[in-house]
């Protein structure tokens, strides 16, 4: 690069390459090159950029920094039991950033053993909330229910790179509002990194998109040397294996422009059980679809869980326009609203597999889908395995979501009798 | 596999504190305005990653 020295004749030139050069021959104090600064002024111009470098830099790392290690409170409900970590069933998750509470709670009656999970994609946080409305609300009246709230917890402390999302929001209650993380598709680069150029599922050896081998919805079933988010599948699939989970729900969001949504995803052993569920939520409450597994599409729940164990594994889908492609503004009111202009346009132009108006898709909506798809399907177990009934109360309905809030359901910590708080 | 991951990060976390480096002693020689406000622009990306902040 060629530049101009200041030299005692005056600009010139530069033979060389160094734009750094000043005042070569010159007396008095030293000059730079295009301004003419003397070397004091351009120390303080230098400390000053430094400064306001390390200033940028220490505000946006406590905004990190916060986010990261922002804790979460759960109240818990009387009907929880017990609180365990996940690495009491696979050691190998021990001291990591995704050893989660996983939330015990002992039916009054024997019953089947089902585990819902929330947080697989905590970018899709009606999912992650409507579990936790099962942590400080329900009690269990026959049968056993294992819960989890950050089932990827390394995703739950960053955002989508590029995407502009907050990095929390806070729901109203009847005492104030709760505030929970916003997270990401993927776990974080900071606890596993680098990507490989093909990710290669294990054990199909199915070759995926990159980016999924930190998607905890692409690894299962895990390995137990694997990477972090294939060591967090295979800790839950030594979860189900040694509780004898009966019946696996993982609970999701999905974009508009997704044809996956407003459905239940069913392994072929969840067939009637999904049918019996999607054709009731239909008629009395919502309109609720019902997929089947793709037998070739390897890594997701609903495939290698129902593969790999004994247990039934099922997947929910609520419409989230906050995570389509067309979107507006990632605002936090956006998040709650479910309100976009962009995708309603894109919805009149017919790129959309949900309905989308003015209205919306608001967050009691999507929580309020979940908890009554989630009761829904307990009643439709109970009928199909009246030997091993799922009974659950103190949990809201779709309805009862919509009329009072999703906050309604969310706990004053600080009211709460002490032990009765974990921190996800 | 994890351990070359491991490997793999190290280097890159070396990477980064080598390039950070590089851009600090950029900001120290320049003497036009401009690329010292760029040098501190680019180095900002790079100190929050080896911070471990984003």
């Amino acid at each position: 690069m060629k530049n101009h020295v200041v030299g005692p004749g005056g600009p010139m030139a530069s033979a060389g390459s160094d734009d750094r050069v000043t005042t070569a021959g010159s007396e008095g104090p030293s000059t730079t090159a295009d301004s003419g600064l003397t070397g004091g002024a351009l120390l303080y111009r230098k400390l000053l950029l430094a400064f306001l470098g390390l200033l940028l830099v220490a505000t946006s790392g406590v905004s990190f920094h916060r986010h990261r290690t922002m804790e979460e409170p759960v109240v818990l409900s009387s009907g929880v039991t017990e609180v365990k970590k996940l690495s009491h069933y696979f050691p190998g998750i021990r001291g990591t950033i995704n050893d989660c509470n996983v939330y015990v709670l002992e039916g009054e009656e024997p019953g089947a053993t089902v585990f819902v999970m929330g947080g697989t994609h905590p970018e899709e946080p009606a999912a992650r909330v409507a579990a936790w409305l099962l942590a400080e609300n329900a009690v269990m009246e026959a049968g056993r229910l294992f819960v989890v709230l950050s089932a990827n917890r390394s995703a739950t402390t960053v955002t989508r790179l590029g995407g502009a999302y907050p990095p929390d929001y806070s729901i109203p209650t009847d005492w104030g509002q709760r505030t929970f993380r916003m997270g990401d598709r993927w776990s974080s680069p900071l606890d596993q990194w680098p990507d490989p150029e093909v990710y290669i599922h294990y054990p199909s050896r199915q070759y995926l998109a990159y980016v999924d081998i930190r998607n905890l919805n692409r690894t299962w079933p895990g390995r137990p040397k694997g990477t972090l988010t294939e060591r967090t599948t295979h800790a839950f699939m030594e979860l189900i294996r040694q509780e004898g989970v009966d019946l696996f729900i993982d609970l999701h969001e999905a974009e508009l422009q997704y044809p996956v949504i407003s459905t239940i995803v069913t392994h072929e052993r969840g067939q009637d059980l999904a049918a019996f569920t999607s054709m009731m939520l239909s008629d009395m409450e919502f309109k609720m679809g019902m997929e089947y597994s793709p037998p070739t599409l390897h890594g997701l729940s609903h495939r290698e869980v129902g593969d790999h164990s004994d247990a039934v594994s099922l997947l929910f889908e609520a419409p989230e326009p906050f995570l389509d492609a067309t979107r507006g503004r990632t605002t936090r009111e956006v998040l709650l609203s479910g309100q976009d202009e962009f995708v309603v346009k894109a919805g009149e132009a017919g790129l959309l597999f949900e309905k989308m108006d003015e209205a919306g898709w608001p967050f009691d909506v999507r929580v309020g889908r979940h908890t009554s798809s989630i009761l829904m399907t307990f009643e439709m177990w109970t009928e199909l395995n009246p030997d091993r009934p799922l009974r659950m109360r103190g949990v809201p309905r779709y309805d009862e979501v919509i009329a009072r809030g999703t906050g309604h359901w969310l706990h004053d910590p600080s009211g709460a009798s002490p032990g009765r708080v974990a921190v996800e | 596999m994890i351990l070359i991951q491991s490997v793999i990060t190290f280097l890159y976390y070396l990477m980064v504190a080598g390039i950070a480096a590089l851009m600090m002693w950029n900001l120290v020689r320049s003497k036009k305005w401009e690329e010292e406000v760029l040098y501190v622009i680019v180095l900002v990306p790079f100190l929050l990653r080896l911070f471990h902040l984003k």
